[in-house]
C-alpha cells in the first residue's frame, strides 16, 4: 500500500512501484484529467506537476511521487487559474485532449518565468504536441496569462 | 428542406417532458432534402436534432455530429440559438447517440455545416415562431405585433415575457407552415458568423471532458491487443505465461480476424492476442510480455521503399485515360517551346490523433453498449448488428468527445474488438491501443507517385498538362482487388483542378493495396495538392513569369463550371482568395537573406484555399517563417472556430511536409511512437495569419481545405529561397530537417 498526494488530497493505493504515475491516477485513483498519448514522454499529455516541477506521468513511476506533492489539472494554483482564463479568451483548445498537459507545463513555465518570451515559450512548450495545431493561441495565451496576471497585481496594489 | 407536403402532425410535435420542457423535433434523414419530422415517431419520423426548452429557460440542444475539435457542438447549437433568439448563456448542449433517427451522422467530409446549417436555422426560426404564437395568444394580440429577442418574446407596446414562461403556451399552439417560417436576415446574426468560444471550454481547461479513454464502469477491464506486425497476418502459436504472471493481468484470449463480405462497409477487426487486466498498464505490460509465432500472411513482404519504385516506374508510362480529356496534348507537347516534366511522391501517412483508438463497450443481457470516440456511431452500430447478431434496438452507441480524429475515428474496428472481447469475459471491457499500435496497426493514407508533364507556348502560357497520379484505394478496404481509383478520389483535386488549359489529359496507374488504406484529413487532395501545386510552381519558374501572375493566368477567364455539383467551382473565387493572399503576405516583396516565399491554391470540399509560406533556409534546414491562408467557405458559422481549423491546417500540413513518413519493411511498419513519426512542435510553429473572405454564398468546407496547399507552399518557398525542388516527402528525408 502506498499514498499518492494528489491536489491536496490523499489516495492510498495498492499498485507495485514501477507502474507509472499516469495509470495509478487514471485507473486507480480515478482521475482522469491527465492524458494517455504516447506513453513513452514523447507528447507531453500526460504533463503532472511534482512538488512544482512539471513531470510526464506515464514515464514516472509511482515511487518517484512518495510523501511529494502532485498537481494534477484538476488541481488548483495561482498561475494555472490565469492560464484557464487566458485558454478561454483566446480559445485555445480544438479537439481539448493534450490541453491538460499543455496547461499543465505552462503553469511550470509562469511559476518559473514571470514574464517568458517567444523563445521560452518555445523551450518550454515543445515537449508538448497538438495534433490539431493549436501553438500559435497557446502562444498568444500564455503572454496573455501574463498580462492578465500583472493587471491582477495592479488591482491588488490599487486595492491596498 | 421540404415540410409543406407532410402532415402537421408529421411535421413537429410538442408535448411536455417529465420536467415541464417543450421539445421540438427535426428529422433530415440524410444530405439531400432535408425533413422536419415529429420525435414521437420511433421509426421514420423521429427527430435527428433537437432543441428542449425547459421553464426555468434552460435550452438543451443535442449536437448529433462527433465533436473533434472542429467546433461543431458550438456551431451546430450557436446556429439554432441564433434563429430561435436564445440567450447562449441559458444553452446546453447533448451528444445525440448513433442512431439513425437523427438522419447522417458520419462526421467526416467537412460537411456537417454545409449540408445541416439550413436545417438548423429552420429548427430554431419555427422554434421562435411558435414561442411568439405562444406570447400572442397569451396576450390576445396579434403575434405579427410580437418578435422574439434574446430568450424573450416583446410585444410592440414593450411588454415582454421570458421564453421559459411561455413553455405550456407554446405546447397548445399549433404547427406552423412552412411558408410562415422565416429565417433571420444575415444583418440580424447574433452568433452566425461570430466567434463564440467553445461551449465546452471550462471541461478542457479543468480536465473535466469526457473522451473514450476517460469512460469508465464499474468492475470494467482494460484490454491490450497485439496484432501481427504486417496487415492480415495471423497468430501461429503463443506463450502466454511471462503475460501472465504481469501484476494485474487476468486473461489473455486470442481474437480472430473479423472481416466483412466483399463489398460490405464494414472494417471488421485485425484480430490477435488479448490480454485482459485490471488497469490499462498491466495490460501493456502483459501483451509485451507475449511470446507469438506469427504467420505474416499475404502481406509479409511490404516494402515500401520498393513499392514506391514501382508506383513511379508505372506513372512513367501510358496509364488509364479517366473522363476530362480535351485536345491533343502530345500535338501541344509538339509544337511547345518549352516542356516540363516532374514526378512527386508522398509516402503513406498515418492520423495519429492525440487520443488513440479506443472503446469501451459491455455485452450483457443480450443488450450491447459502448463509450467510444466515434466519428461514424451509425456505422459501428450497423457493424455490430452484423458481426454479433443483437438487434440494432439492443446496441447503444455513446459518442465520446474525440481527442482528435482525422478519419481515424471513422473506422470502428477498435469498438468490434472491444464488444469481443465484453463478450467473452461478460464484464466490461475497454480496449486501448497503444501509441504503437495507432501508428502501425491503422488505416493509413495512401502511398503515392505522380507524374506531370506541361507545355509552354513562347509567350509562356500552358498549353498542353498531363497528369499521371497512383495510390491504392480506399476501395481495396472494402473490396479486394480494387486497384484503380474511384471517381470520388479522382475528384479530389486532380479531375476537378482549378485551371483553365486547352490540352488537357488525365489518367491513372494501377495500385494495389497492402495495408489497410483509409481516408485521412484531406485524403487525395494532399497527394493533388502537392503534385499540382508544385508543378505549377515550375511552370511559372520555366515561364519567367511572375509566381501570382502566372496562376492567375493558369485559373483563366471567369467561369462557373457546368456540372452537378451542389457547389459548383467559380474561377473568380479561386482567383480572388489568389489575390487576398498576395495581398497579406506582401509576395514578390524583397526578403531577408536565404529566405523564399512560395504559394498555393487548392479547391476542395468546395471551398478556395489559397497559401502562402515563408521559409527561411540555413545549412539545408527549413524553416517556416510566416504562414498566410486566405479561405473562402461561403457563410461561416463560428469565425473563431474557422480561424483555428485554418491554423491547426497550416500546422497539420508541415507535419505532413516535414515528417509524414509511414514506411514498412517485410510488411511491418517500421516507425512505432511520436520519436520517429514525428510532428510539428511549438518549437517550429510559423506565425500564421488567417483571413475569412466574407460573401453570400452557402457555406462550404472548413475542417479539410486548410491541409491540400500546405506542403507544396512549402516546397515552393523552399524552391524560391534555394533553387532546391523537392518532389519526394517527407523533408526530414532530404536532411532538410
Amino acid at each position: 500500500m502506498q499514498t499518492l498526494t494528489i491536489n491536496g488530497k490523499d489516495y492510498t493505493i495498492d499498485v507495485p512501484n514501477e507502474m507509472p504515475l499516469l495509470w495509478a491516477i487514471r485507473d486507480i485513483v480515478g482521475l482522469t484529467g491527465t492524458k494517455f498519448g504516447c506513453g513513452v514522454a514523447q507528447c507531453g499529455a500526460c504533463s503532472i506537476m511534482i512538488d512544482g516541477i512539471v513531470v510526464r506521468s506515464c514515464s514516472t513511476p509511482v515511487s518517484q511521487a512518495k510523501g511529494r506533492q502532485i498537481t494534477t489539472i484538476e488541481g488548483e494554483s495561482k498561475n494555472l487559474e490565469f492560464l484557464r482564463k487566458a485558454w478561454e479568451e483566446i480559445n485555445v483548445p480544438q479537439c481539448g485532449y493534450c490541453q491538460s498537459g499543455q496547461l499543465i507545463s505552462a503553469t511550470a513555465l509562469l511559476d518559473a518565468n514571470e514574464a517568458p518570451t517567444d523563445e521560452d515559450i518555445d523551450n518550454a512548450m515543445s515537449g508538448n504536441i497538438c495534433r490539431c495545431g493549436t501553438y500559435v493561441r497557446i502562444r498568444q495565451a500564455i503572454h496573455k496569462a501574463v498580462e492578465l496576471r500583472n493587471g491582477d497585481v495592479e488591482l491588488e496594489k490599487i486595492k491596498s | 428542406m421540404s415540410i409543406g407536403n407532410l402532415k402537421r402532425r408529421d411535421f413537429v410535435k410538442v408535448f411536455g417532458l417529465a420536467s415541464g420542457g417543450l421539445i421540438l423535433g427535426c428529422n433530415f434523414s440524410g444530405d439531400k432534402a432535408p425533413i422536419i419530422n415529429t420525435l414521437e415517431d420511433g421509426v421514420s419520423f423521429v427527430p435527428n436534432l433537437f432543441v428542449q426548452l425547459q421553464k426555468d429557460g434552460k435550452l438543451t440542444i443535442v449536437v448529433a455530429r462527433s465533436e473533434m475539435g472542429q467546433g461543431i457542438r458550438t456551431s451546430m447549437a450557436s446556429a439554432i440559438a441564433d434563429e430561435m433568439e436564445a440567450d447562449w448563456s441559458f444553452v446546453s448542449v447533448q451528444q445525440a447517440t448513433g442512431d439513425a433517427k437523427f438522419g447522417n451522422q458520419n462526421t467526416d467530409g467537412s460537411r456537417s455545416i454545409r449540408t445541416l446549417l439550413n436545417p438548423m436555422r429552420k429548427m430554431g426560426a419555427m422554434a421562435r415562431l411558435i414561442l411568439e404564437k405562444a406570447a400572442a395568444k397569451q396576450w390576445g394580440v396579434d403575434h405579427a405585433e410580437c418578435h422574439a429577442e434574446n430568450h424573450h418574446v416583446v410585444h410592440s407596446s414593450g411588454k415582454k415575457l421570458p421564453f421559459g414562461s411561455l413553455v405550456d403556451a407554446a405546447r397548445e399552439i399549433g404547427i406552423p407552415a412552412d411558408n410562415e417560417i422565416i429565417l433571420k436576415d444575415k444583418k440580424n446574426f447574433k452568433y452566425i458568423g461570430k466567434g463564440l468560444h467553445s461551449i465546452d471550454m471550462n471541461d478542457f481547461t479543468h480536465g473535466t471532458a469526457t473522451y473514450g479513454l476517460d469512460a469508465r464502469l464499474p468492475n470494467m477491464k482494460y484490454a491490450a491487443i497485439a496484432r501481427c506486425p504486417a496487415t492480415f497476418g495471423t497468430v501461429k502459436s503463443v506463450d502466454d505465461s511471462d503475460a501472465r504472471s504481469v501484476f494485474g493481468v487476468e486473461d489473455v484470449i486470442q481474437l480472430d480476424r473479423m472481416k466483412a463480405a466483399p463489398g460490405a462497409q464494414f472494417y471488421g477487426m485485425l484480430g490477435g492476442v488479448a490480454v485482459i487486466a485490471n488497469n490499462t498498464w498491466s495490460a501493456f505490460q502483459g501483451k509485451n510480455s507475449l511470446m507469438i509465432d506469427w504467420d505474416m500472411g499475404p502481406n509479409g513482404s511490404y516494402d515500401t521503399e520498393a513499392y514506391k519504385k514501382t508506383l513511379v516506374e508505372r506513372v512513367q508510362k501510358q496509364a488509364k485515360v479517366t473522363p476530362g480529356l480535351k485536345g491533343n496534348v502530345n500535338a501541344a507537347f509538339n509544337k511547345a517551346d518549352k516542356v516540363v516534366e516532374a514526378t512527386y511522391t508522398i509516402p503513406h501517412l498515418v492520423h495519429a490523433p492525440m487520443e488513440v483508438p479506443n472503446a469501451l463497450a459491455w455485452v450483457h443481457d443480450g443488450k450491447c453498449e459502448v463509450w467510444a470516440p466515434l466519428q461514424a456511431p451509425q456505422s459501428a452500430r450497423n457493424e455490430l448488428a452484423t458481426f454479433f447478431g443483437f438487434a440494432l434496438e439492443d446496441i447503444t452507441i455513446n459518442v465520446t468527445l474525440l481527442g482528435g480524429g482525422f478519419g481515424r475515428k471513422s473506422k470502428s474496428d477498435f469498438v468490434v474488438e472491444a464488444v469481443a472481447l465484453s463478450q467473452k469475459l461478460n464484464a466490461p471491457v475497454q480496449v486501448v491501443w497503444s501509441r504503437e499500435d495507432d501508428i502501425q496497426h491503422s488505416y493509413y493514407h495512401a502511398q503515392s507517385a505522380q507524374y506531370l508533364k506541361g507545355s509552354l507556348d513562347n509567350f509562356g502560357r500552358v498549353t498542353g498538362w498531363l497528369h499521371r497520379t497512383a495510390f491504392p484505394s480506399i476501395l481495396s478496404t472494402f473490396k479486394p482487388m480494387s486497384d484503380f481509383a474511384a471517381g470520388f478520389e479522382l475528384g479530389q483535386g486532380f479531375t476537378n483542378h482549378p485551371y483553365e488549359i486547352p490540352n488537357f489529359q488525365l489518367e491513372n496507374a494501377k495500385a494495389e493495396a497492402y495495408v489497410r488504406i483509409g481516408w485521412m484529413r484531406s485524403v487525395y487532395n494532399i497527394i493533388s495538392g502537392f503534385g499540382v501545386n508544385s508543378f505549377v510552381d515550375e511552370l511559372a519558374v520555366a515561364s519567367g513569369k511572375d509566381a501570382i501572375e502566372f496562376r492567375m493566368d493558369l485559373i483563366g477567364k471567369d467561369r462557373v463550371a457546368q456540372n452537378k455539383s451542389p457547389h459548383p467551382y467559380d474561377s473568380s473565387r479561386m482567383k480572388n482568395v489568389l489575390k487576398e493572399v498576395q495581398k497579406m503576405s506582401n509576395f514578390g516583396q524583397p526578403l531577408p537573406e536565404g529566405h523564399g516565399i512560395g504559394v498555393a491554391i487548392h479547391y476542395s470540399f468546395y471551398s478556395y484555399v489559397a497559401t502562402a509560406v515563408e521559409v527561411s533556409v540555413k545549412n539545408n534546414k527549413v524553416k517556416v517563417e510566416n504562414a498566410y491562408t486566405v479561405l473562402d467557405c461561403g457563410l461561416y458559422v463560428n469565425k473563431d472556430a474557422v480561424i483555428n481549423q485554418m491554423e491547426g491546417s497550416i500546422i497539420f500540413g508541415m507535419s505532413i511536409a516535414f515528417f509524414g513518413k509511414v514506411s514498412a519493411k517485410d510488411g511491418a511498419v517500421e516507425q512505432s511512437n511520436f520519436h520517429d513519426y514525428q510532428m510539428t512542435r511549438m518549437k517550429d510553429a510559423p506565425k500564421i495569419q488567417v483571413k475569412l473572405i466574407d460573401n453570400d454564398h452557402e457555406p462550404t468546407g472548413v475542417g479539410e481545405p486548410g491541409v491540400p496547399p500546405v506542403a507544396a507552399a512549402i516546397c515552393n518557398a523552399i524552391y524560391n529561397a534555394t533553387g532546391t525542388r523537392v518532389r519526394d516527402l517527407p523533408l526530414s528525408d532530404h536532411g532538410m530537417v
